[in-house]
């Protein structure tokens, strides 16, 4: 039963969901395969609209995934269960548990939580990028989309060390939509 | 205007504007709920910032369910939850509608390729940025490798094991190297 399914897959999203926007992906990625709704195109495609509309990234995918494999009341569903643990548990150390993140044993399992998050979100980038460029196991090499790559990458990190002003992820993804736009046509 | 409905506008009005993350957020929010309304004060909102971090969910999300049930309990938090969630809501359901006929267009499709290449690389910057933050000791440093490690076997192998599984064991790790430093202290001291 899909809204099942949807609700089941997002409330793991929302319940795994440590450590910020981008830390959600791999997790997304995840869920979203294991079931068969998205292929890497389309999750990808997603990420960047994501980040170019309001609201936090899982919301969107959640409401857009949903939409996609179960209309209108499959995106209600998947986004409520994707906000559902967020909600509770803030519900939950505000009445009775406000000394929960002092305890000891908590704050243990969020030291080895957060840097594992960190190499899990850093490989994940790293195996889109390689895949992008069919740099990876049966891939066909890209050399376009590898030149395009470094190209992007030495302007994004390069900004930020000559000028000292990092250009923002939103002028990234429309500059990098432009550059498609001119590369991949000749 | 009732407290109810106050609630939801005010958070549909800052769900609306949060673009790129949950971080460029805290700030409006600040503005809003701390400055503008006063419902909460600013060493309230550095709480909410903190437990945001140390729980699951959209730091959003977290924040409009501290302020709602701070003035206005359980319906509070739902009426500025709803408020937060529904823009992008709407607007991600529409884009659903037409995305797929939209992306048959050539240039469209173009555009979307090269997004593709950002959006790899905002990925690897958002760990990079992650790991300069994080406090380098021994068992941060082994537990990055073992996150590396493991997904790059995961993915060699096209292992079904998910990320959530890293995440339980790693979560496990440090209550279990936390037990075991404790006891070595508490050995320590009875000598």
């Amino acid at each position: 039963m899909i809204y099942l399914d949807l609700f089941i897959g997002f409330l793991e999203v929302g319940l795994f969901s440590f450590g910020g926007a981008y830390a959600v992906i791999p997790l997304i990625r995840d869920v979203v395969m294991a079931n068969g709704w998205l292929d890497d195109e389309m999750l990808t495609y997603m990420i960047a609209i994501s980040e170019s509309t309001p609201g936090p990234i899982m919301v969107n995918m959640a409401t857009y995934v949903g939409s996609e494999k179960g209309g209108l009341l499959g995106a209600a569903i998947a986004t409520t269960a994707v906000v559902l643990p967020a909600f509770f548990i803030i519900l939950i150390i505000m009445v009775i548990m406000n000394r929960f993140l002092q305890n000891q044993y908590v704050k243990a399992a969020l030291s080895g939580l957060k840097p594992c998050i960190i190499g899990i979100i850093l490989v994940t980038g790293a195996l889109m990028i390689l895949k992008n460029c069919g740099l990876l196991f049966d891939g066909k090499t890209d050399i376009l989309t590898i030149g395009l790559t470094c190209g992007i990458a030495f302007i994004y990190f390069g900004s930020r060390i000559i000028m000292k002003k990092a250009i923002n992820p939103i002028m990234l993804i429309w500059m990098s939509a432009v550059v498609g736009i001119v590369a991949y046509a000749l | 205007m009732p407290i109810l409905i106050d609630l939801f506008f005010t958070f549909a009005k800052i769900g609306m504007f949060t673009f790129g993350g949950g971080y460029a957020m805290i700030s409006l929010i600040e503005n809003t709920c701390v400055e503008n309304k006063k419902w909460i004060t600013h060493d309230e909102m550095m709480t909410v910032t903190v437990i945001a971090e140390s729980t699951p969910g959209p730091i959003a999300i977290n924040c409009a369910t501290y302020v709602g049930y701070k003035k206005g309990e359980f319906p509070g938090a739902i009426a500025a939850t709803l408020g937060m969630v529904l823009p992008s809501f709407v607007i991600i359901y529409l884009i659903s509608k037409f995305l797929n006929h939209f992306l048959e267009i050539t240039w469209v499709a173009n555009a979307f390729k090269g997004i593709k290449i950002a959006v790899g690389i905002l990925i690897v910057d958002a760990a990079i940025k992650m790991l300069k933050k994080m406090k380098k000791k021994p068992m941060q440093v082994i537990m990055v490798c073992f996150a590396v490690v493991s997904m790059i076997l995961i993915n060699v192998f096209a292992l079904n094991i998910s990320s959530m599984v890293l995440m339980l064991a790693s979560a496990v790790i440090g209550i279990v190297v936390f037990s075991i430093n404790n006891n070595l202290r508490m050995e320590h001291m009875k000598e």
